[in-house]
């Protein structure tokens, strides 16, 4: 019996490891929502700068702070993530037809973009820093931090899970009968992917 | 049951389905950062200034059609189990609650705050 037919035996008739994951992804609705709650509900609410798509003088050094927020670069990022979600289902359905040439290439391809994004975060929080906006500057560097931050974090360990897939499925594990395996991990992904969708328009082009 | 759910779990859509719905993906994306340009850009002229109040209800709308497009191709949802749909769909739409619940409640206190209550 294989591992697949064997998880099909539950009162449900689905798969446990499955609705396990799903749950999961419903909690994590809950706790994006909380951050995302915490960063409109202070919105326009900072007293001093910089701000995201704002000049601010310092009345008390005179000092101007240019609007931080660079759309051009989050686009890409954004474009990145879209095609990475596409770019694992490709190697789920490699996955799950044995195409192992074709679930390597499109895992490899995934991680690549998830990896650009990271990279592209990593920047954009130094670049910020360096403008002057840190985590306790004002309430938008605040709810900004943690927000992407921690949106940032999910994508990270998303990379993570993927490469242990990716190793997986150089040895030869990651057969049709496993693929389940794998279709955990893309529902994490896609996940980290909708919400991204959201913080976007959101956090970047809404003003 | 197991039989029937096991069907329905692997009518999953083709390659290039997944391809039609990335490119899709790719232009509301585009539409959504060219809505920005043109609505605050550096050349954002009369007709940014005409189309600022639907500014917000149109990038939500385009985000809502994304959401939903990955949700129902790439994670499945629309051959998958009825059950997976109502375990994302119920914490969203309470998660959804709670976002609107809460700027709208902050939106009433600075609104009492400013009037001197």
């Amino acid at each position: 019996m294989t591992d697949h037919a064997h998880a099909l035996e539950t009162s449900t008739g689905l798969d446990s490891r499955k609705l396990a994951i799903w749950t999961f992804i419903g909690s994590e609705c809950m706790f994006f929502a909380t951050l995302i709650s915490n960063y409109l509900v202070h919105k326009g609410k900072s007293l001093v700068g910089p701000f995201a798509h704002e000049v601010w003088k310092d009345p008390a050094t005179g000092k101007v702070f240019e609007p931080i927020i660079e759309i051009p670069l989050v686009t890409v990022g954004t474009a990145l993530l879209l095609f990475s979600s596409l770019f694992i289902v490709l190697a789920l359905y490699g996955a799950q037809k044995g195409n192992r040439k074709m679930l390597i290439g499109w895992l490899a391809a995934t991680i690549l973009c998830g990896m650009f994004f990271v990279g592209m975060q990593v920047y954009e929080f130094t670049h910020f820093v360096h403008k002057g906006l840190t985590l306790s500057r004002n309430m938008f560097g605040a709810s900004f931090f943690v927000l992407t931050g921690f949106h940032g974090t999910h994508v990270t360990i998303g990379v993570i899970w993927l490469f242990t897939m990716f190793i997986l499925a150089l040895r030869g594990k990651l057969t049709p009968n496993r693929s389940l395996n794998l279709e955990m991990a893309a529902l994490y992904w896609h996940f980290v992917d909708v919400v991204w969708i959201v913080i976007f328009p959101v956090v970047y082009l809404i003003r | 049951m197991s039989t029937h759910v096991e069907a329905q779990e692997h009518a999953h859509p083709t390659p290039s389905t997944y391809a039609k719905i990335g490119l899709v993906l790719f232009i509301l994306t585009a539409l959504e950062v060219g809505l920005y340009e043109i609505t605050f850009g550096e050349s954002a002229g009369s007709f940014g200034h005409a189309i600022q109040p639907f500014f917000i209800p149109l990038l939500l709308f385009l985000s809502a059609i994304k959401f939903a497009l990955v949700a129902m191709y790439y994670m499945h949802l629309k051959n998958d189990s009825k059950l997976f749909s109502g375990v994302f769909v119920f914490p969203l739409i309470i998660a959804s609650v709670v976002i609107l619940a809460l700027v709208a409640l902050q939106a009433y206190h600075w609104a009492f705050a400013r009037s001197g209550g």
